[in-house]
């Protein structure tokens, strides 16, 4: 079969799952189809305004993504396209599409927008959740990629026969009304499905009383108001009177976490966040102090950073959090909401409110049933694929893989990790096929600017209303007209749309413009983006500066738009000086090594070894201990129930026996040195010689784990019946003798978790306790068990286990930092636990037979190590990723990737995820032959130098030597950039490319000759 | 100096951390300051003490130096 097997991929979906998993692939050597239903990719994620947990602008940050799949030259994004019907097999499978017709020529459409201006028909628009209208000729959103208008069924010219208004004022000629549907056949070695997830409709309800009351909203309809680009351009209103709330409720779970039949029984996983988000963001909204308040039951903020974030929401920004459960929201005479609600001891209450958002779950989309029967893929008794704990992105059909919401809900960072992990999991057979249908790209020549006055291009964004909105965008393009060497300004609504990309290039070669400004966001976001496009224009990619008049200036002077104006004018002064200053630099293509080095042998380490080795690519894996497994040794089933060990035996021989894989074992990391394509470590072996070995590899996967604490508190380790979690799972396996006999058995939830010393959830505890009750009651139903808790978390469809141990009998008492449970060791030697009962609000006094101790989670001490790849850790000692919602198994090292509890606690099926998509991650490096080196690095002076050693000394990184003829030289390759060496030298011998002495100072320079 | 004196600060940002820094202040929407100009620097280990005294010169009121 891999014999014939396809080098290409279909994915299904073209929201933030399909976008990252067509990344990953295409570039590691695989030619994509993105199918997506709607005109623009984008999803879900392109209508939020922000995220959780950063508060990123959702938009800025996916914006990179959508141009890079739009250019991407092994993408091929199919809009409006639906699968018909697939056949073949895993590694070649032909698939029938149906494209749809747009009725707009892509090749001419400009998206200038006059068509939308012009047409008479308006419809509900999707894209503001149905708040605002549209045209029937639209654009999806302002970022849209591709940027293209379509027509949709509303046209009145398809209704009536008449109108084709848009085809009159059309510029550019581009309106086809007789574009037809086509039916397309392609060729896949595998296919990703990601069609995402939909919104729960709440209008079901009377309980919710939405539209009783266009106040009441879902949470997506909120996320819109509060967006720039949303119905009410960003200003925080009712809906009703377009007048700013006072007071704002949230009522979580609607439409999840209930058995009611129009309900969806699970958690969604993404709510509790959101909500918390939008209560912040709200606020910042207002001038006036706004009341906010969340009606819970649970709060599941569960993962990385998402208990700190609820601290401060609650703490710093006062948003009120309430648990209880709903009765009815109704609407009374004064445009007022009142909510009737029954408080945590059962007491009926009430509150009124100017609006309402209602946290509204995720539910399968309306389409995916069909599309999984086309595909043959089977789907769970809720309605999204059917996956196991032990291959989360597989499904019942080889060859045909799944990822983000359509598995199970789930936020962003999980979503991309798992968009990254089916990316591996679909090439792990077509390896073979690799790069055998990609395409290369021609490059213009580069213009040799050299001794050429510089002509310089200056591009102001108005990035919607985010910076236009706050300062005088004109008067700033304005002024930079009167700049030295200016020759050419404009302003653009969003300079980085892909359209004026194009425009850009354009004004590049008409102008003659051999230096490009662009006035915008941030760099670290969207440099490398403008600088392939001035690349495309011929231009040397170095020839490009910003200046950061968003993030670093109308975002923190909102208030004063005035001086916000006169800060632009100096940072693009600044920019302006600085670009006239810069050179061409020339990168060099370095050969690189082939292999990779994953650092732990815990079922993530294994389970990213194997990706990498089945790839073809040669894997060390090392491991510090005498046997591999990690905690999965001690644990015995998944939740859903798939037994861990025979697995554990199956991963453990595929690394023994793997051709591919060479294993180090009582090894550890002493030494690392190189970046990105050459590293060169050195492993000493900690069995009796201290042997050391050199390797050499292109990348390196850290999963180096974490372990259940050790409880401090609850009698543990004095009192023989006090147990962890491992020590009851062991009790099990090995049918120890305290259980036989037990008739009750008390948990404890948040042991060492969610207190001032570790403000975090260990994420998987609540899962484990409630399997573990299920299997007690299972053995003995007349057993008591209770669990003593804060938040029951149980995400997602573990949600399940939750209601199935309330079936069984199991009881629930809740307790909080303020009243913890106390726990003594009776005259008898009898256990007794006394928590104060959260409804009767009288202490309990119970005497298990057992205490379990949900004991969280902390990450293995490795300070050494993580200091010889100088990555970075958090306060709790957790590894941290390049971003926390896009980027979640890298490094901001390039080369270096994570995965597992190193990472952040998490199940084993996550921790699986994460592993496959780190070996994904690696694979866009491994996969190639070489990698460009060079640009902004350190350059020696020979002349100059008098070989005092002073950089030799300083570099970080051990990267300056003393050559034969007595000075110093600095390997490109090697170089990481820093300018230490430069800033340190004595002699002035050393340069750092792109941010010369002549460069830097020119912009303070700049900043105080005029203006400033 | 009078009331309405404001002095300029130049802050010289690491582009790993302090400069990212700057940009989270942006998107959590924190509030300081208009006569704070950050430059970019690839890490402050190539801040020379010649730009402190050069700006300083220039009519900087002060500046800091963030990574």
């Amino acid at each position: 079969m891999s014999k014939q097997a396809i080098g290409s991929v279909l994915v299904v979906g073209g929201g933030i799952a399909g976008i990252q998993a067509s990344l990953d692939l295409a570039d590691s050597g695989y030619l994509v189809y993105l199918v997506e239903k709607n005109s623009a990719i984008g999803g879900v994620m392109s209508q939020l305004d922000k995220t959780f947990p950063t508060n990123d602008c959702s938009m800025c940050i996916i914006s990179p993504k959508l141009v890079e799949v739009g250019r991407h030259l092994n993408i091929e994004l199919l809009t409006l396209s639906e699968v018909q019907s697939i056949s073949g097999e895993q590694g070649n499978f032909e698939i029938k599409l149906t494209q749809h017709p747009r009725y707009v020529d892509v090749d001419k459409c400009i998206a200038c927008g006059i068509c939308a201006e012009k047409c008479p028909k308006k419809v509900l628009n999707e894209y503001d959740a149905g708040l605002g209208k549209r045209k029937s000729i639209y654009l999806k959103y302002a970022q849209a990629v591709p940027l293209k208008y379509a027509i949709d069924e509303n046209c009145i010219y398809f209704k009536k026969g008449k109108c084709k208004a848009c085809e009159k004022f059309c510029p550019s000629d581009a309106i086809n009304f007789d574009d037809k549907q086509k039916e397309l056949t392609i060729n896949a070695g595998a296919i990703l499905i990601a069609p995402g997830s939909a919104v729960y409709d709440p209008s079901v309800y009377d309980t919710y009383g939405y539209k009783q009351s266009p106040n009441i909203v879902t949470s997506l309809e909120f996320e819109r108001i509060l967006a720039a680009t949303g119905p009410f351009a960003g200003d925080l209103v009712r809906p009703s009177d377009k007048k700013a709330p006072a007071k704002i409720a949230w009522l979580q779970c609607v439409g999840s976490r209930d058995i009611n039949t129009c309900d969806n029984s699970y958690c969604s996983s993404v709510c509790c966040m959101y909500a918390n988000k939008q209560a912040v963001i709200a606020k910042e909204h207002c001038d006036d102090p706004l009341d906010t308040a969340i009606f819970f039951m649970d709060l599941r903020t569960y993962g990385k950073d998402f208990d700190k974030y609820n601290l401060r929401a609650q703490e710093d920004h006062g948003v009120r959090f309430i648990r209880s459960r709903i009765h009815s929201v109704f609407p009374d005479d004064d445009d007022k909401l009142r909510i009737v609600y029954a408080t945590e001891s059962g007491k009926r209450a009430e509150e009124r409110f100017d609006m309402v958002v209602l946290s509204v779950g995720l539910s399968p989309g309306k389409d995916v049933a069909g599309l999984a029967e086309k595909m043959g893929v089977e789907l769970n008794n809720h309605g999204f694929a059917r996956t196991s704990c032990l291959s989360p992105v597989s499904t019942n059909r080889e060859g045909i893989f799944v990822c983000g919401t359509f598995q199970e809900p789930k936020d962003i960072p999980h979503t991309v990790m798992e968009a990254s992990a089916s990316a591996a999991a679909a090439t792990g057979n077509l390896s073979h096929a690799r790069w055998s249908l990609t395409r290369v790209k021609e490059m213009p020549p580069e213009e040799n600017v050299t001794g050429q006055k510089p002509r310089i291009g200056v591009f102001v964004c108005n990035c919607g209303i985010n910076i236009g909105g706050v300062a005088d965008v004109p008067a700033i393009r304005d002024y930079a007209r009167d700049l030295t060497h200016v020759i050419h300004v404009e302003d653009n609504l969003f300079t980085c749309s892909q359209d004026n990309q194009d425009h850009i290039k354009q004004i590049i070669r008409e102008k003659g413009i051999n230096r490009v400004v662009v006035a915008s966001c941030s760099p670290r976001t969207h440099e490398p983006l403008f600088q392939e496009t001035i690349r495309d224009a011929g231009l040397n990619k170095y020839l490009f500066e910003m200046a950061n008049i968003r993030d670093h200036n109308t975002w923190v002077h909102m208030d004063n738009p005035e001086k916000a104006t006169e800060k632009a004018k100096d940072l693009v002064r600044m920019a302006v000086a600085k670009a006239a200053y810069s050179e061409p630099l020339h990168q060099v293509s370095l050969k690189i090594s082939k292999a990779a080095l994953v650092i732990g042998g815990g079922v993530s380490g294994m389970e990213a070894a194997v990706g990498i080795a089945d790839q073809g690519r040669p894997v060390y894996l090392v491991e510090k201990s005498i046997e591999l497994g990690g905690n999965a040794k001690f644990l015995g089933t998944t939740w859903q129930g798939e037994q861990i060990g025979p697995y554990l035996e199956d991963l453990v021989n595929r690394v023994k026996n793997h051709p591919d894989i060479e294993l180090f074992m009582q090894t550890k990391v002493t030494g690392t040195t190189g970046t990105m394509g050459n590293f060169s470590t050195t492993l000493t072996s900690l069995n009796g010689e201290g042997k050391e070995i050199k390797i050499d590899h292109a990348v390196t996967v850290l999963a180096t784990g974490g372990r259940e604490k050790v409880p401090e508190q609850y009698l543990y380790g004095e009192h023989p019946h006090v147990m962890t979690q491992l020590d009851m799972d062991r009790a099990f396996s090995e049918s120890d003798e305290r259980l036989s006999g037990t008739k009750s058995v008390v948990f404890i939830q948040c042991v060492g978790s969610r207190i001032p010393e570790r403000p975090y959830c260990s994420k998987i505890c609540c899962t484990h306790s409630l399997k573990s009750a299920l299997l007690l009651k299972n053995k003995n139903p007349k057993m008591k068990v209770y669990i003593v808790y804060r938040d029951i978390r149980s995400y997602g469809f573990r949600e399940e286990l939750y209601v199935q141990a309330r079936e069984a009998g199991v009881i629930f008492i809740r307790y909080n930092l303020k009243n913890l449970p106390k726990v003594e060791s009776l005259e008898d030697d009898h256990l007794s636990v006394t928590v104060t009962d959260h409804v009767l609000g009288m202490p309990v006094r119970l005497k298990p037979d057992l205490l379990v101790l949900a004991s969280g989670i902390v990450p293995n001490a490795n300070t050494a190590l993580f200091e010889f790849f100088k990555v970075p850790v958090n306060s709790e000692g957790f590894l941290i990723e390049a971003h926390a919602k896009l980027r979640p198994v890298d490094f901001s090292s390039e080369g270096i990737f994570l995965a597992g509890l190193a990472h952040y606690p998490k199940p084993i099926e996550e921790s699986i995820a994460q592993a496959k998509a780190a070996a994904s991650r690696a694979m866009t490096i491994l996969a190639k032959e070489e990698i460009m080196v060079g640009g902004v690095v350190a350059s020696v002076e020979d002349a100059r130098c008098a070989a005092c050693l002073t950089c030799v000394r300083t570099c970080p990184y051990g990267i300056p030597k003393i050559n034969e003829d007595s000075h110093a030289v600095i390997d490109s390759a090697e170089c990481h950039g820093c300018g230490m060496c430069v800033s340190e030298c004595p002699g002035k011998a050393i340069s750092l490319q792109h941010f010369t002495d002549e460069q830097l100072l020119a912009k303070t320079s700049a900043l105080f000759t005029s203006g400033g | 100096m009078n009331e309405t004196f404001e002095p300029q600060i130049v802050a010289y940002c690491c582009n790993y951390c302090a400069y990212a820094a700057a940009d989270l202040a942006g998107s959590m929407r924190l509030s300081y300051p208009s006569n704070v100009k950050v430059i970019q620097v690839p890490c402050t280990g190539r801040v020379d003490i010649l730009y402190l005294l050069r700006a300083i010169e220039d009519g900087a009121d002060g500046i800091y130096v963030a990574g």
